[in-house]
C-alpha cells in the first residue's frame, strides 16, 4: 500500500512538473513526505507529529509563508535544504549569526534560540538541547530583532541580481549601438519599458512631470513582475512567495505614499483639507474623508498585491492538496481527482502569467495615479474624476 | 494572523536593497536607457519630419514646375497670337501702303505721260512748223529757180491781181 502510494505519487510529481509551471512544485517534496506519512501511519504510532493525516491547510500555510531555509528536494529528516544565514539581534545577548541548518530542522536550539512555527524565539538554555524541551525566554523574545537572509529576501536578492544584470546589460547595449534597432535582452525589455513610460507614467502623471517619477515606477514594475514570474517557477531560486507576502506590499505602499507626499502641491492638499467650492458643513465631514483615503489609497496598494499573489499559490496548492486528501480515501479517486486537479492547476498557471503582469501593471499604474493626482495643476472637475477611476479600478 | 503580519526582518531588507537598487538602476540602467530611447525617438521624428518636408518640397516644387510650365504655355500662346497680330497687321499695312504707292505711281506716271505727251506735242508742232518752212523754202527755191519761172510766176501773180 505504502509503496503503491508512493509510485502514484512519484508519477503526479513529474507529471506536475512536466506540465505546469506554478509555484505549487517547489514544495512538493514535503507534500509528498506528509503523505508518505500518513500512509503507513497505522503501522508506527512513535512519533505523533509524522503519523498524522495529511493536513492541506498546514501544507498551505506553510508553503506559503517565510521560512529560514529553502527546501530543495527530499522528505522529513533527510531532505536536502539550501541552510539560510541567521541574524539576530537582542540588547541582552547582542548580535548573534549563524546558518539556519544548526537547528536541525526545528529539534535543536542552537546559541540560546530555536524554531517554533517557522518563528525564531529565544530559549533559557544556551546549549545544543532538544528544542521541545526548551522553555521560551520571553524577555529576549519581545526585544529580539531578527534580520535573517530568510528564504524571501533570498529570492528578493535573487530578483534583484536578475534585474541588475538584465537592466544593466540592456543599458550597454544602447551605448554600444546608439540609435540602432534593439536586439536581444533589449528588444525584450524595451517594449515594456516604453510601456511603462507612455502607458503608465504619462497617461497617468502628465507629459510635463513624469520623468521625475519614472526610475521609480520603472523599478517597481519590474520588481512585482519578476517577483511573480519567479514565483511561478517550482525550482530553487524561484517558488518563494516575495510578492504575496504583506512586508513587501507594505514597503512599496509606504514609498508610493512617501513619494506621494512628498511631491504633493498645495492643490492637493487644498483639496484633502478644504476642499474648494464646499461648504463648511459639508468639509466637516468631507475633510476626515479625504484624510482618511489618503491613507487608505497606499493601504489599498498593499492588500491588492499582497491578496492577488496569495490567492494565485493557494489556489494552486489547494487543487493539488485535493489529489492528495481523495488519495487518501482510496488510491482510485486520487488518479480520477489528479487528472481535474491538473488540468485545473494548468489553467491556473496561465491565468497566473496573466495575473503576474497585471498585477505589477496596475500596481504601477495606481501609484502613477496618486502621483500624477499629488501634482495634478487641473480644475476640480478633472480630480474627481480622477479619483473616481482609482475607485473603479480593481 | 501570520499572513497578514508584517515580518521585521524582510521589510528591513527590502527598504535597504529596494532603495539600493532603485538608485543603481535609476544611474546605470534607467538613465541610459531611456536617454538613448529619447534620442532614438527623436532622431526617427526627425527622420520622419524630414521626409514629410521633403515630400512637401517636392509637391511645392512639383506645382511650381507646373505653374512654370502654364506659364510658359500661356506665353507661347500670347507670342503666337501676337505673332499672328503682327503678321496681319504688317500684311495689312503692306497692302495699304502698296496701293497708295501703286496709286502714286500711277499718277506719277499719269502726269508725266501727260507732260511727255505736251512735249510731244510741242516738238511736233516745232517739227511741223520748221519742216513747213522748209518745205516751203524748197518750194519757193524750185519757184524761182530760173527767170522763166520768175517771170511766169510774176505773171500768174500778176494776172491774179486784177487792177481793178
Amino acid at each position: 500500500m505504502a509503496n503503491k502510494t508512493n509510485i502514484f505519487k512519484h508519477f503526479y510529481l513529474l507529471l506536475v512538473l512536466l506540465f505546469t509551471s506554478v509555484s505549487v512544485f517547489a514544495y512538493e517534496p514535503q507534500e509528498k513526505d506528509k503523505v508518505v506519512e500518513s500512509a503507513p501511519a497505522s503501522k508506527h504510532n512513535e512519533n505523533v507529529e509524522e503519523s498524522k493525516k495529511f493536513n492541506a491547510g498546514e501544507l498551505i500555510i506553510g508553503h506559503i509563508t517565510d521560512a529560514h531555509d529553502w527546501h530543495i528536494a527530499g522528505e522529513g529528516e533527510h531532505s536536502i535544504a539550501l541552510p539560510l544565514p541567521v541574524i539576530l539581534y537582542s540588547k541582552e545577548r547582542g548580535l548573534s549569526i549563524f546558518l539556519s541548518s544548526k537547528f536541525q530542522h526545528g529539534h535543536k536550539t542552537y546559541n540560546g534560540y530555536k524554531l517554533e512555527k517557522n518563528h525564531i524565539v529565544a530559549v533559557e538554555e544556551m546549549d545544543v538541547v532538544d528544542a521541545h524541551e526548551a522553555t521560551i525566554d520571553e524577555e529576549v523574545t519581545n526585544g529580539l530583532w531578527d534580520i535573517s537572509i530568510t528564504k524571501n529576501v533570498l529570492a528578493m536578492f535573487v530578483s534583484f541580481a536578475l534585474m541588475l544584470w538584465m537592466f544593466i546589460s540592456a543599458a550597454k547595449m544602447y551605448k554600444r549601438n546608439p540609435g540602432q534597432a534593439p536586439k536581444g535582452m533589449q528588444g525584450l525589455l524595451e517594449p515594456l519599458i516604453i510601456f511603462v513610460r507612455d502607458d503608465i507614467a504619462k497617461s497617468a502623471i502628465g507629459e510635463k512631470k513624469y520623468k521625475k517619477y519614472l526610475p521609480f515606477l520603472l523599478t517597481v514594475f519590474f520588481f512585482i513582475w519578476i517577483n511573480n514570474l519567479l514565483g511561478l517557477i517550482p525550482v530553487i531560486p524561484g517558488g518563494a512567495n516575495v510578492t504575496g507576502n504583506i512586508a513587501i506590499g507594505l514597503v512599496l505602499a509606504a514609498v508610493v505614499f512617501v513619494i506621494t507626499l512628498i511631491t504633493a502641491n498645495k492643490h492637493y492638499w487644498r483639496h484633502i483639507f478644504a476642499m474648494p467650492g464646499v461648504p463648511i458643513g459639508v468639509l466637516v465631514l468631507l475633510t476626515p474623508i479625504e484624510i482618511f483615503g489618503m491613507f487608505l489609497k497606499p493601504f489599498v496598494l498593499m492588500i491588492r498585491l499582497f491578496a492577488n499573489m496569495l490567492a494565485g499559490h493557494i489556489i494552486a496548492l489547494s487543487f493539488f492538496s485535493l489529489i492528495f486528501i481523495f488519495a487518501e480515501m482510496s488510491t482510485g479517486l486520487g488518479w480520477g481527482v489528479g487528472v481535474f486537479s491538473v488540468a485545473f492547476t494548468i489553467f491556473m498557471g496561465m491565468l497566473e502569467l496573466l495575473v503576474a503582469f497585471l498585477q505589477a501593471y496596475v500596481f504601477t499604474l495606481l501609484a502613477a495615479m496618486y502621483f500624477g493626482s499629488a501634482i495634478d495643476e487641473g480644475h476640480d472637475m478633472h480630480n474627481h474624476q480622477d479619483d473616481h477611476d482609482h475607485d473603479r479600478n480593481f | 494572523m501570520e499572513l497578514v503580519k508584517p515580518e521585521f526582518g524582510l521589510i528591513f531588507w527590502m527598504v535597504i536593497s529596494f532603495g539600493l537598487i532603485m538608485l543603481i538602476l535609476k544611474k546605470f540602467a534607467w538613465k541610459p536607457i531611456l536617454n538613448m530611447l529619447h534620442e532614438r525617438e527623436a532622431s526617427i521624428q526627425n527622420a520622419l519630419d524630414s521626409a514629410e518636408k521633403a515630400k512637401e518640397e517636392m509637391k511645392a516644387l512639383q506645382s511650381n514646375n507646373e505653374k512654370i510650365l502654364a506659364d510658359a504655355r500661356n506665353e507661347r500662346d500670347q507670342l503666337l497670337k501676337d505673332a499672328r497680330e503682327i503678321r496681319e497687321k504688317m500684311i495689312a499695312d503692306a497692302k495699304g501702303i502698296a496701293t497708295k504707292e501703286g496709286e502714286r505711281m500711277l499718277s506719277a506716271a499719269r502726269e508725266n505721260i501727260q507732260n511727255e505727251k505736251m512735249a510731244a506735242i510741242t516738238e511736233l508742232k516745232n517739227q511741223v512748223a520748221s519742216l513747213s518752212i522748209e518745205i516751203a523754202e524748197k518750194i519757193l527755191k524750185s519757184e524761182l529757180s530760173s527767170d522763166e519761172k520768175q517771170k511766169s510766176l510774176v505773171n500768174t501773180l500778176l494776172k491774179d491781181v486784177n487792177l481793178n
